[in-house]
């Protein structure tokens, strides 16, 4: 057990309870707001492109980013290998499986 | 335009078979994270709570990690609710297409995952809410699931890191991105992103640069 330990399992279950609801509320604002109503076509096309910034943005901070470091490791080897699967049409499955499997074996290696 | 003759309508099952493949993965992350929730210290009840309430992987993993690391409670939940500040815009994405009474957006607006958002995506914004429910509730089954199996089951795996898990989070992300890139435009506001997030992530804490990135999507301003 962790150091401080009533605290640390309070500190546990507000983050639990404070994630939960904050991310309950996030999701239901739009479709109670919105629902059923459509969007002007400038604001569709604008949150259109949300899909593509946003997950390249998570496959830059999860390939590359430590904590608020830059760094290449292995997981850099996995995405590559993943890229290329890919690109060869693999199905979803088998480029997540390659993905981990070339960073592991890179992290034996080095 | 020939949208009014779009058939045959897609069912939930259909959208549960549609994000099948992912629905594998989401249960292996599950397990990953009920393992890494438990190395952090956060015993084996918080971790399953927290993905039967939360039910957003990237944001769970983000909390954890600050606390596991030793972080205040304030900086886990920004973390994670910053991370999870794209489910804003990503709701009102769906919105247009949820109908009914609004207990019943309420609920249905819990299934928006990246995953099942990126199933029911049709093109041009349009979404199938059939689609989005049937493996919006796949997924939410996969990932509850593979908690317990990690967060009960525990330790026997071993170090998350070395079986290379850790990359099979941007390989997801990855895969998830390339069928969205159906344009220029959506390849630019890519580009965009992964550079406003390259760019931030020596300076701001986690979760600050894909959230800026979101500013790429204002490419879409302009008259195509």
């Amino acid at each position: 057990m962790s150091p401080g330990g009533a605290e640390a399992v309070t500190s546990t279950w507000l983050v639990v309870a404070l994630v939960g609801a904050g991310t309950v509320a996030i999701k239901a604002t739009g479709p109670v707001l919105l629902g059923g109503r459509k969007l002007p076509a400038r604001v569709s096309s604008v949150i259109g492109l949300l899909a593509p910034a946003l997950l390249a943005a998570l496959v830059v901070t999860q390939t590359l980013a430590s904590g608020r470091h830059l760094q290449v490791d292995a997981r850099l080897l996995g995405v590559a290998v993943a890229g290329i699967a890919l690109w060869r049409k693999a199905p979803v499955l088998v480029v997540i499986v390659l993905a981990a499997a070339a960073t592991a074996i890179g992290r034996l290696l080095v | 335009m020939a949208e009014e003759q779009r058939e045959p309508r897609r069912t939930y099952r259909d959208g549960a078979r549609a994000v099948g493949p992912l629905a594998v993965a989401v249960a292996g992350f599950g397990v990953s994270f009920g393992l890494l929730a438990r190395s952090a210290g956060m015993g084996w009840l918080a971790p399953i709570v927290m993905s039967a309430t939360t039910f957003a992987g990237s944001a769970q993993f983000a909390a954890v990690s600050v606390l596991g690391a030793g972080g205040t409670v304030a900086a886990a939940v920004a973390a994670a609710l910053l991370l999870n500040a794209r489910y804003g815009p990503i709701g009102v994405s769906v919105a247009p297409w949820l109908s009914g009474p609004p207990w019943s957006r309420f609920i249905r607006g819990q299934l928006v995952v990246d995953e099942s958002w990126a199933v029911a995506a049709e093109g041009d914004g349009r979404f199938d809410p059939r689609m989005l429910v049937g493996a919006g509730l796949t997924i939410y089954v996969a990932w509850l699931a593979g908690t317990t199996v990690g967060a009960v089951g525990g330790q026997a795996l071993g170090d998350p890191a070395r079986l290379g898990l850790d990359a099979a989070f941007p390989a997801l992300f990855l895969a998830l991105l390339v069928p969205q890139i159906r344009s220029r435009r959506t390849l630019s506001a890519a580009l965009a992103g992964a550079a406003i997030a390259f760019v931030l992530t020596p300076f701001t804490p986690p979760g600050i640069p894909i959230v800026s990135a979101a500013a790429a999507c204002l490419l879409g301003v302009r008259k195509p």
